[in-house]
């Protein structure tokens, strides 16, 4: 067995409440799919089998419900505790036991197209210790609803550091993690005189990871958090001075050289007097211009593919789950509107609309640019536009929504005219109202503290 | 009851004479597998012949081939009579190794330089079948189907190929040929997919490399291995072997020190006798890799003791590219204290004399490095030229990294001893006297150098009239190679067949 997939399914959504408060995430309605179907699919395309989905205790029983209809993967679903605030590396030391060889570990709010043996392929061919995916962001260009005024550009930037190739991963830290400069040691430096520090990516959250730092991961319980401390304690371990090997000779006939006495003998592999020989009588180099072997002789190696096009988002934002709804038709390979779905022959249903199934679209609706969910009612002389409306929903005549996310089984009332709102779940909008860019969700909700 | 190897071989031979006497009576050779491949087109043996000349032979219904005219245009070196001769005894071979395995669904790459199991020993030394020819179609259909039911998929060539060299395959190094596989793979090992990559991107390149790595992976998987009920070790794992040896042919075509590796190794496993217990089997097929892997360590050392010798004081040594051999020479030689200079050779697109070079210079060594086009004007001072080579072949010919020929050439003209550096088991049965007929194309796009952000060759596909060539190998003919320094001892080039002749005897 080369790898085994993790899927994390148990994060909270914390940056879209609106959505999140009662629909878990890995289960948000993207396309008339749950959202962790996404991730599953691709894992599923590229030749996975079986997949290990971490999750929380209230969502275990509707994603397993969800998902044994919608792929054919072998699911394993593991649940945590929801109240033990767990973080992404907690949940993997949690399920060590089940890790018996190299992991990826996907997040279930990724939806991307990505050729995923560019990301593997680095793993192997360099035996890398992690191994992981980026992307170029891209502006969000729909409006979303509630938002005032201009975007603001709050999210906290990633500064990342790549050598010359665009391929090794040289230095990685967030914004909120610097006070007010960007420290970049000597030892970087050194080995790698030209890198380049881009600020634009997305990270992705899909990591290859080696056996070895689940295990280390187990020694080290004070990592709770993949990306925030995991990947950047991997990225600067790669030059600290302990985990290096520094070869004092180069000679293909000595086999054994002096093993690795100290603590960092983690990231070492049963095989490595076999593969150092090998180094040695090969005659490649990763580099030139320095009087250092392959990889300047150190064992732990980060390697990150950059994606230049294709499509590559995470949902976890309000913007992201509107523009995702959006090109959710690119990605799925049925036809966008069910079976099962009853349209009336007055109605107009766009090209790039998703009709979900036993939908009744009564005549003279129009349905254009919007994704409409399972079991929804819509009225006659509905208008819908650039919308998202979730499972169960009924529309009542005369509605004008655009712009706008409707969640599950709310009922809007008739001839009521929203544009770029926000429905909760289960709310009712009253008939006649007059709605614009608004956040409209129950008491309950409102006020968390 | 358990045959001895002398009944086996016996055995073979009546089947053989069986089948001499059968094949009067029928015109057409029997289909050897049991599918329906009933192509008239293409001769119907395992191995698709790259001559094609019709048979005058007593299969005398065969449908001459399609592509017979322009191919025997391609292939000047080899006279009619000696290619059927070839062929002829080829297709014996096949046939009786057709009945050896008749009750089981193997097939063999029909590529690859080990199609015969090793136990079939042959008195007469076997030249290696050719490749298939990239530009046969009857061939490449025949290979992809083939590919197909060993489960690998088949790597598309890239660009336009010099019509001088498309029957050769030319990939990409951004086409992998883990694109349309599954991750995680399943059909091949792990390991033998990292090995491929690292083969296909260059990770790890050099004869003595690749063979070690390929013999490091074997391990991994005999390790892995466990026995299906109802088979035998010796032929499931055999069976099991022959997908990842097209795997890695595909990735990357297969040098003569890992087709020598091979070979060795299938010997190995098909003579584990039956009655032996699996642990032990796998144990046994580990500690033989592990002293083959010493053998060819002890084979550098005792080389370079040779070697020393040859080395006097104030020399002035050329060495071209890297050769992992030449280097450790070189470090045995400055450790015992020998007074030399080294003068490095490097040439475009590999750039692989600057790592010898950080290897020589980080030992102490003193060094000088020039390009190729400098030879003429630093072989004046250069006293002696240790070359490596990639394989020797049979008639004596060096096959090497591409100008290694024109530095013997050179050295020659200047009166220069040229000393080529080879363990025995990179000697090669195959016999070639130009460069052309079995070489490697390397990725075109290797050839393309960005300079002050300016890229010319950019678009070289569009230029109808431009190909781009990047060969990896070439031969240099025994005439200009003074000495082989083996483990062995020193021979002429022209002894390789002798050596060759002697192996075969003590195996």
């Amino acid at each position: 067995m080369e790898l085994q997939a993790v899927v994390m399914a148990a994060g909270g959504g914390s940056r879209m409440m609106d959505l999140t408060y009662s629909t878990p995430k890995p289960l948000l309605p993207v396309g008339n799919k749950p959202l962790v179907w996404y991730p599953l699919n691709l894992l599923e395309r590229v030749g996975f089998e079986e997949v290990i989905v971490i999750t929380t205790k209230e969502a275990q029983k509707d994603v397993q419900k969800q998902l044994s209809t919608e792929t054919k993967l072998k699911l394993d679903i593991v649940c945590l505790q929801e109240d033990a605030d767990m973080g992404t590396a907690d949940a993997l030391r949690h399920i060590q036991q089940k890790i018996k060889t190299d992991v990826l570990v996907v997040s279930c709010d990724l939806i991307t197209d990505v050729a995923l043996h560019e990301v593997v392929d680095l793993f192997r061919a360099h035996d890398a210790t992690l191994s992981m995916l980026m992307s170029k962001a891209h502006e969000f260009t729909e409006t979303v609803p509630g938002q005032k005024g201009k975007k603001k550009t709050g999210e906290q930037r990633d500064f990342v550091g790549v050598d010359e190739s665009g391929k090794r991963l040289l230095f990685m830290a967030n914004e909120a993690d610097l006070d007010e400069d960007l420290v970049i040691r000597k030892s970087i430096m050194r080995r790698h005189p030209r890198m380049c520090i881009k600020t634009g990516l997305v990270d992705a959250h899909l990591y290859c990871l080696k056996k070895s730092v689940i295990d280390f991961l187990a020694e080290n319980k004070s990592i709770s958090s993949i990306r925030g401390e995991l990947i950047p304690c991997l990225v600067r371990k790669q030059f600290s001075k302990c985990s290096n090997q520094q070869r004092s000779k180069e000679e293909p006939d000595e086999k054994l050289k002096k093993k690795d006495t100290n603590s960092e003998n983690h990231f070492s592999s049963a095989d490595d007097d076999l593969l150092e020989l090998t180094s040695n009588w090969s005659c490649w180099n990763d580099h030139h211009g320095d009087m250092c072997g392959a990889y300047h002789g150190s064992k732990l190696r980060c390697y990150v593919h950059i994606m230049e096009e294709g499509m590559c988002y995470r949902v976890n934002t309000l913007a992201a789950y509107i523009e995702a709804n959006c090109l959710a038709t690119k990605l799925l390979e049925e036809s966008a509107i069910h079976p099962s779905a009853v349209i009336s022959e007055q109605s107009v249903v766009g090209a790039d609309s998703i009709i979900g199934a036993n939908c009744q679209i009564a005549g003279k609706t129009s349905v254009k640019r919007s994704t409409i969910g399972g079991s929804t009612t819509i009225k006659e002389k509905a208008k819908i536009t650039n919308s998202i409306i979730m499972n169960g929903v009924t529309i009542e005549e005369g509605c004008n929504i655009q712009g706008s996310v409707i969640c599950s089984h709310a009922t809007i009332g008739r001839g009521a005219d929203i544009k770029y709102c926000l429905v909760g779940n289960m709310l009712r909008v009253e008939a006649e109202a007059e709605r614009t860019n608004e956040v409209i969700v129950g008491n309950d909700q409102l006020m968390e503290i | 009851v358990e045959l001895s190897k002398e009944e086996k071989q016996r055995l073979r031979k009546e089947k053989k004479q069986q089948k001499r006497s059968k094949k009067d009576d029928k015109g057409q050779p029997e289909s050897e597998k049991d599918k329906k491949n009933k192509k008239p087109m293409s001769p119907s043996v395992a191995q698709v012949t790259t001559q094609v000349q019709p048979a005058e032979t007593q299969k005398g219904n065969w449908m001459p081939p399609v592509n017979e005219a322009p191919a025997s245009t391609d292939r000047p070196t080899k006279s009619k009579a000696e290619l059927r001769a070839e062929r002829r005894a080829r297709q014996e071979a096949d046939r009786a190794n057709k009945q050896v395995k008749k009750g089981e669904s193997t097939t063999q790459p029909s590529a690859g330089k080990t199609k015969a199991p090793p136990s079939e020993l042959q008195p007469v030394v076997k030249r290696l079948p050719e490749h298939i020819q990239a530009d046969d179609p009857a061939g490449v259909k025949k290979l992809v189907k083939k590919l197909e039911e060993q489960q690998i998929l088949v790597r598309q060539d890239y660009g336009y190929k010099v019509s001088l060299f498309s029957h050769l395959h030319q990939y990409s190094r951004k086409a992998p040929l883990t694109q349309q596989m599954s991750i995680p793979s399943t059909v091949i090992h792990p390991s033998i997919v990292r090995l491929g990559l690292q083969y296909s991107q260059g990770i790890v390149a050099g004869s003595n490399a690749r063979s070690i790595a390929l013999l490091h992976a074997f391990k991994q998987v005999i390790r892995d291995y466990s026995t299906p009920p109802n088979e035998e070790l010796s032929r499931d794992l055999v069976n099991k072997l022959e997908p990842y040896i097209s795997f890695l042919n595909q990735c990357r075509p297969l040098s003569a020190s890992m087709g020598n590796a091979i070979k060795y190794i299938k010997k190995e496993i098909s003579n584990i006798p039956s009655q032996c217990k699996e642990e032990e089997a796998i144990t046994k097929l580990q500690t033989c890799i592990e002293s083959y892997i010493m053998k060819i360590n002890l084979a550098a050392k005792a080389i370079s003791k040779f070697a020393i010798e040859k080395i006097s004081i104030d020399d002035v040594i050329l060495v071209y590219g890297c050769s992992s051999l030449v280097n450790h020479i070189l470090y045995d030689a400055f450790k015992k204290k020998r007074k030399f200079r080294v003068v490095v050779v490097d040439s475009q697109p590999r750039l692989e004399g600057r790592e010898a070079l950080r290897r020589l210079v980080k030992m102490g060594i003193n060094c000088t490095y020039v390009l190729i086009s400098a030879i003429s004007y630093i072989l004046p001072e250069v006293s002696k030229v240790f070359l490596g080579a990639h394989a020797l072949l049979a008639n004596g010919y060096v096959m090497s990294r591409v100008g290694t020929s024109q530095i013997a050439l050179v050295a020659k003209a200047y009166n220069v001893p040229v000393l080529v550096c080879c363990e025995t088991y990179k000697f090669c049965e195959r016999v070639q006297t130009d460069s052309f007929v079995s070489n490697e194309l390397d990725d075109p796009d290797e050839l393309i150098v960005t300079r002050n952000g300016k890229t010319h060759l950019e678009d070289w596909q569009s230029l109808r009239m431009l190909g781009l060539l990047n060969l990896v190998y070439d031969v240099t003919p025994p005439d200009f190679v003074d000495l082989v320094i083996t483990e062995l001892g020193m021979i002429p080039c022209t002894s390789v067949p002798v050596v060759l002749r002697v192996k075969n005897v003590d195996q």
